[in-house]
């Protein structure tokens, strides 16, 4: 079956450039970079060439660099290793469209007698910062706030939002899982004490993440062990893992124009088709401020699932933030935190590109997409309501 | 990535009975926009009362789809009484099963079918009749108690698949609760554990059924563990037995008697029977 994945948002694929280099550290070159012998300091000088390779790509110094098992990991350890510095402050201020990594961590701390503030967003997903202003008092110990959406795409203004909570003198934290590899990032330039980033989001394989730690920062490690990673987070090293995570990095710099031109194209005349072609369809979020290769676009009056099974019976692998996909009753976080309507937020599906994606394949999207949303709108019992209520003719 | 059958599978691409019967006999519609799904059902009944056509219009994932299909088929050529007791498991059944989180959508199959009866027969469900007790999905205590009594429902989470209250704020989730622990209780005292009649039996059937027993469902075992017994007597419900090879010197041999042999007896032979042991 022909396969059109526009799901690089979940995960991508692994560049083959990436996995070749990986190799040879399962059954050639296994030595542990701690060794003292020759076997593992040749294995721990390619460990820090890849920590290197990742600094750069960040913006930052090698010593900045924590190699963690997930984003997830990534931004636990940010946030539980900053709260333990600072026992005596007990705030917590983050936004209500993060990520389960933190938003899920916000019943854990209240339950710990933390106070929350969940900064809300308006309807294109936009932060108010003069909210972040107010909320932010003496007792606040850390702030965070993610670089861009997963659902959206959306994009927040990481260095305003940055240079505020600085001039307070507090640490500032952002989840970067969906922005690193599609936006230039460069913590040189930057306010940002803590950044989260996960390999498989950026053609590395799943279980390699990094929390970039700014020199200076107080952090407790959430991983207690071994002196690895300058005793910021015990565990031998996943070697292949950082190996692949720092060629991944390096190729990742060199797309970054790609994803801005040739990605961003592709995914603006997917948008276009879409909302030429089929009635009674919105895009969710600032069209603006917004990652080159997402779009969350919502079908009124039909429901996301229907719709991926459709998608996925021709090979059109995408996501949605409707409920039924989730397990969960209610449609998606960060749609209801939107208020996005409920005609529509059940009928959102994201697609969200890379640059292994072709114009054919939008074609492919395009031609079968349209029959799809007509379809379900034949069954639904909302769709004959409406033309009905717009006066037009029904067949 | 949910587990869907191939029926579910089919009915969802291929749904049967898709759309609005012009001047149907009954008319149900549950569920809403908001909810995520909603289901509008139309019937015409023939000359001799039975169902001639069907039809549904569904907002809803590929499973809800499916259930609406499903129930058009099963009524299909059925009396109104016949109609009516298709319940919520029979429509799954019929798909070869749904995924537990997705019971809702069978129940919302039966809930439109029997509101449509309801218009047909005049009579009007009202939700204001009964205590919404989700506020999040508009699902009263009614719905909540049917679904419990019709699939036997033991857990909050149970109630949220089947019913899908509960399934937001959760604010209501001790309210459910209370209602699970009512409802079984009545359910209890309905019907306490029945067991099957025991016809009276002879001494012949008797002493035969002891030795079948022993035989089927007690000896295999005792073997498995390199033990052994044998029968020696039976005196009105006294059954004597020897136990041989290594349950003879078993420390636990009195607990395999009475806690194992006698139990098994009393579930196939007799309630009262003793078992008692015979040493050499």
């Amino acid at each position: 079956m022909k396969i059109v994945y526009v799901d690089n948002n979940a995960t991508t694929k692994v560049d083959p450039e990436v996995l070749e280099v990986m190799l040879p550290y399962f059954s050639e070159l296994y030595g542990n970079p701690s060794s003292m012998h020759f076997f593992g300091g040749q294995v721990q000088k390619k460990v820090n060439e890849a920590r290197e390779k990742v600094a750069d790509f960040l913006g930052a110094e090698p010593s900045e660099i924590v190699f963690t098992s997930c984003g997830t990991e990534s931004d636990n350890g940010a946030i539980f290793g900053t709260l333990n510095s600072y026992p005596e402050k007990r705030h917590f201020i983050t936004s209500r469209v993060e990520h389960p990594a933190i938003n899920n961590i916000c019943p854990y701390l209240s339950r710990k007698d933390y106070r929350i503030t969940e900064l809300s967003v308006d309807r294109d997903g936009r932060l108010d910062l003069d909210e972040l202003k107010e909320s932010i008092t003496d007792e606040t110990a850390l702030v965070s706030i993610m670089y861009a959406n997963n659902e959206t795409g959306v994009i927040f203004p990481i260095k305003e939002i940055g240079e505020i909570v600085k001039s307070k003198g507090i640490p500032f934290h952002t989840d970067a899982v969906q922005a690193a590899g599609k936006i230039p990032l460069n913590m040189k330039k930057s306010t940002i004490d803590m950044l989260s980033m996960s390999g498989h989001k950026l053609h590395a394989p799943k279980g390699i993440g990094v929390l970039y730690i700014r020199k200076g920062t107080k952090f407790s490690p959430f991983m207690i062990g071994g002196h690895q990673e300058k005793g910021r987070r015990g565990g031998t090293e996943n070697v292949p893992y950082i190996i692949g995570l720092g060629k991944a990095c390096e190729l990742a710099k060199k797309h970054l124009d790609d994803e801005n031109t040739k990605v961003k194209a592709l995914r603006d005349y997917l948008e276009k088709n879409i909302l030429e072609k089929i009635p009674n369809t919105l895009v969710n979020g600032d069209r603006i401020n917004r990652l080159p290769n997402t779009l969350s676009v919502s079908f009124e009056y039909v429901e996301g699932e229907s719709i991926l099974l459709l998608l996925s019976d021709l090979g059109i692998c995408a996501s949605s933030g409707s409920a039924c996909t989730s397990g969960s009753l209610e449609p998606s976080h960060v749609l209801r935190a939107m208020g996005v309507p409920f005609t529509a937020a059940h009928g959102s599906i994201r697609f969200s590109l890379s640059v292994y994606n072709t114009k054919e394949e939008m074609d492919y999207i395009i031609e079968h997409l349209p029959p799809i949303i007509q379809k379900l709108r034949d069954i639904s019992p909302f769709w004959k309501d409406y033309l009905k209520s717009q006066g037009k003719k029904i067949i | 990535m949910w587990e869907y059958t191939e029926k579910v599978k089919d009915h969802f691409l291929n749904p049967r009975n898709v759309g609005e019967i012009d001047n149907p006999d009954g008319a149900g519609e549950v569920g809403s926009l908001a909810c995520g799904d909603a289901l509008r059902l139309t019937f015409k009944l023939d000359k001799n009362k039975r169902i001639e056509d069907v039809k549904f219009k569904t907002f809803g994932c590929a499973s809800a789809i499916a259930s609406s299909s499903a129930i058009t088929e099963m009524i299909k050529g059925k009396t109104l009484e016949e109609a009516e007791k298709v319940t919520n498991r029979d429509i799954a059944e019929y798909l070869g099963g749904l995924p537990e989180e997705k019971m809702h959508c069978s129940v919302m199959g039966r809930e439109a079918l029997e509101v449509a009866i309801a218009n047909y027969r005049g009579e009007k469900v009202k939700k204001e009749d009964f205590e919404i007790v989700c506020n999040c999905f508009g699902v009263t205590d009614r719905e909540i108690i049917k679904a419990i009594r019709e699939n036997d429902l033991k857990t909050v989470e149970q109630v949220t698949y089947y019913t899908k209250a509960g399934g937001g704020c959760a604010q209501c989730h001790p309210k459910i609760e209370a209602i699970i622990e009512k409802v079984r209780k009545e359910m209890e005292k309905e019907a306490p554990p029945v067991r099957p009649e025991r016809k009276k039996l002879t001494n012949i059937q008797k002493i035969k059924l002891i030795e079948e027993t022993l035989g089927r469902e007690i000896v295999p075992a005792l073997k498995a563990d390199g033990g052994d017994l044998d029968l020696i007597d039976i005196e009105g419900n006294k059954v004597f037995v020897a136990l041989r090879g290594k349950c003879s010197f078993c420390p636990s041999s009195e607990f395999t008697l009475k806690q194992y042999v006698e139990s098994k007896l009393r579930e196939f032979v007799s309630d009262d029977i003793v078992v008692e042991e015979v040493r050499p």
